[in-house]
């Protein structure tokens, strides 16, 4: 939906200005062209040296010049991070950990943003208010109360510290809430109340399906977020067997002696899963990411 | 809806009842939102409460808890290590976001324009590398970055530029940790700015060409006021973000197990890597919450300052 009306306004804008003026020569946008390539190749060489670098051996990576095209050293660098990595099983708990976190931060992050966007309550204004200050309060500040209340709740070496906390965050409440004061006019719950519906059924029934653009984009940072998580699970996970990808790969780090090629390999477990479910849902993402933005700001 | 029915002289208890009335209308919303509140004071107030606590004490983690006062922060305040530490976090705030927020500026100004083609694909292409673990990123860039192999100055070599020691040389750590920074956070920035330049009203820009205006005047004058209060808020996310670095510095400067948090000469040491080593290595926990409200109130006056130097009132 956000999709269609953002192209045509595109679309009407582009054939507005192309009419009327010609300030960009063929110059102008040779330049501008070259500064988006350069910049996107810049962003890319990292990306594309971590593949190639997971082929190599270190004894071919340490040379002059250093390896720009792929080795066949593969294997044997997958072997060897296993046995210095429970690779499949730090994989199995990140993503178990982004799936259960994401699923319960959509649930009840749309469900405070509607109650905020789209009913008048006494202390409404103050609530929210209250809400958006909490962003501005640094998390590293209760980093290490956080740790020890773990700590006495029995929690170290468990996914509750890493799930819980964030499953009703300020941010996506003030998200959802953005998306959905402007995408369900009033009418549309009304005529559920009238004919009845409970305030939860108009939330599931008639609210959720509107808003799924913000609801995908929302997913998609929160994921992100669970699945890069760093400092909080290296406190919180002290055995091997719970590690998250960042924790098990911040050992590698420390392991001196360990192959060049098994690190970056490493490394590249934990990229490209995620790398690739973005870029295959890039354009939606996208378009809900500004199309949220926008009709926040 | 309902109080805009409300005669305009009342007397209290018809206030009061009035809004009981309104709270049990709404009982749902409050059920709504509650989640928020429930979590917060157990996951976001307690700890911060506790932690103010906690910075009064001397305490290991184990043994019983010592009431010291204020004598944590004063020990702080004249600590050259933790100064040094936020010397380090400054200046990897200036050398990180400057150039990112700079960089970000052009570069959605350029997808935003008109003429451009493969918006889609550049959006995707900047936005990626915040997709990726930082920790990953950093072993990644630790190579990179090699001294005498690295593929950075293989490149650097072809122009002629001597090798340099990037990530053992004092003077440069600093710089690699922002580089590394930059490469990952500008693409996320850009996007944030492209949207606030979506939200500009091309009509705007249609009267002032009417009206004769240079393509230099609609930027300074139409685009770049319009973006303001966008840029102001990304800033402030910004000190609020960098303050609190600790991933990439992390990574660049030897990884978690390392005996000299901080790289060479402590180059690194930026203010949670030191607040890392003093809680969970040297023990010292009542001391590292002290600074962690030290980094607070440091957060909170940077902001204020740039917030009053920019002479705003960021209403957006």
């Amino acid at each position: 939906m956000a999709t269609t009306t953002q192209r045509g306004f595109a679309a009407r804008r582009r054939v507005r200005f192309s009419r009327r003026d010609q300030l960009m020569g063929p110059f102008g946008m040779t330049v501008l062209y070259a500064v988006l390539i350069g910049g996107a190749l810049v962003t890319a060489f990292p990306f594309y040296y971590m593949l190639v670098t997971s082929t190599h051996r270190s004894a071919t990576i340490l040379k002059i010049p250093p390896p720009l095209w792929f080795g066949n050293a593969l294997v044997t660098n997958y072997n060897e991070l296993l046995a210095n990595l429970p690779f499949w099983n730090s994989l199995w708990n990140s993503l178990a950990i982004a799936t259960i976190a994401t699923t319960l931060t959509l649930f009840f992050c749309s469900l405070g943003g509607y109650g905020f966007a789209k009913f008048r309550f006494p202390g409404r204004d103050g609530l929210f208010a209250f809400l958006l200050a909490t962003l501005m309060v640094p998390g590293a500040i209760g980093l290490i109360p956080s740790f020890i209340i773990m700590r006495n709740l029995g929690w170290i070496d468990t996914w509750n510290p890493l799930i819980i906390p964030g499953i009703a965050n300020a941010f996506g409440i003030f998200w959802m809430r953005q998306y959905i004061a402007q995408a369900i006019p009033d009418d549309l719950m009304d005529a559920g109340r009238i004919d009845g519906a409970h305030e939860f059924r108009i939330y599931w029934n008639i609210v959720i399906p509107v808003i799924v653009p913000a609801l995908a984009a929302l997913a998609i940072l929160t994921f992100i977020g669970s699945w890069n998580n760093f400092l909080f699970p290296l406190l919180i996970l002290k055995d091997t067997a719970k590690y998250t990808l960042p924790v098990a790969l911040s050992t590698l780090r420390s392991l001196r002696g360990t192959e060049i090629g098994v690190q970056i390999l490493g490394a590249a477990g934990a990229i490209l899963p995620i790398l690739i479910v973005f870029i295959a849902a890039s354009r939606q993402f996208m378009s809900g990411l500004t199309a949220g933005a926008v009709k926040g700001g | 809806m309902a109080t805009q029915t409300i005669p305009v002289t009342r007397d209290k208890a018809a206030d009061r009842r009035l809004m009981f009335r309104e709270m049990k209308r709404n009982v749902w919303a409050y059920v709504f939102i509650s989640p928020f509140y429930i979590l917060y004071a157990v996951f976001g107030m307690f700890p911060l409460l506790y932690g103010l606590w906690l910075s009064f004490h001397e305490w290991d983690g184990i043994s019983a808890m010592q009431w010291v006062g204020l004598r944590n922060y004063a020990d702080l305040i004249v600590d050259d290590i933790w100064w040094y530490s936020i010397y380090n976090t400054i200046w990897l705030f200036f050398a990180a976001t400057v150039p990112q927020i700079i960089l970000a500026l052009i570069l959605a100004f350029i997808i935003n324009s008109p003429y451009i083609k493969g918006k889609d694909f550049f959006r995707a292409a900047f936005f990626a590398p915040i997709v990726a673990s930082a920790v990953a990123v950093g072993l990644v860039f630790t190579w990179l970055f090699g001294e005498r192999y690295g593929m950075l100055n293989y490149f650097l070599g072809m122009l002629g530029i001597a090798p340099i020691d990037w990530l053992g040389d004092r003077n440069w750590l600093k710089p690699s940790m922002a580089i590394v920074t930059i490469w990952q956070w500008t693409g996320y920035t850009m996007i944030i700015f492209l949207a606030g330049l979506q939200s500009i009203n091309t009509e705007l820009y249609e009267a002032a060409r009417v009206d004769g205006a240079q393509t230099r005047d609609i930027f300074f004058r139409i685009t770049m006021p319009l973006m303001r209060p966008v840029i102001l808020f990304q800033v402030v996310l910004s000190i609020i973000g960098a303050m609190q670095t600790f991933d990439i510095p992390v990574m660049l400067a030897g990884g978690t197990q390392s005996s000299a948090p901080g790289g060479t000469d402590r180059a690194g040491l930026v203010a949670m890597i030191n607040l890392y080593w003093t809680a969970f290595k040297y023990t010292e926990f009542g001391y590292a919450a002290a600074m962690s409200f030290m980094l607070f109130i440091l957060i909170i006056t940077f902001s204020y300052l740039y917030n009053r130097w920019q002479g705003g009132n960021p209403t957006d």
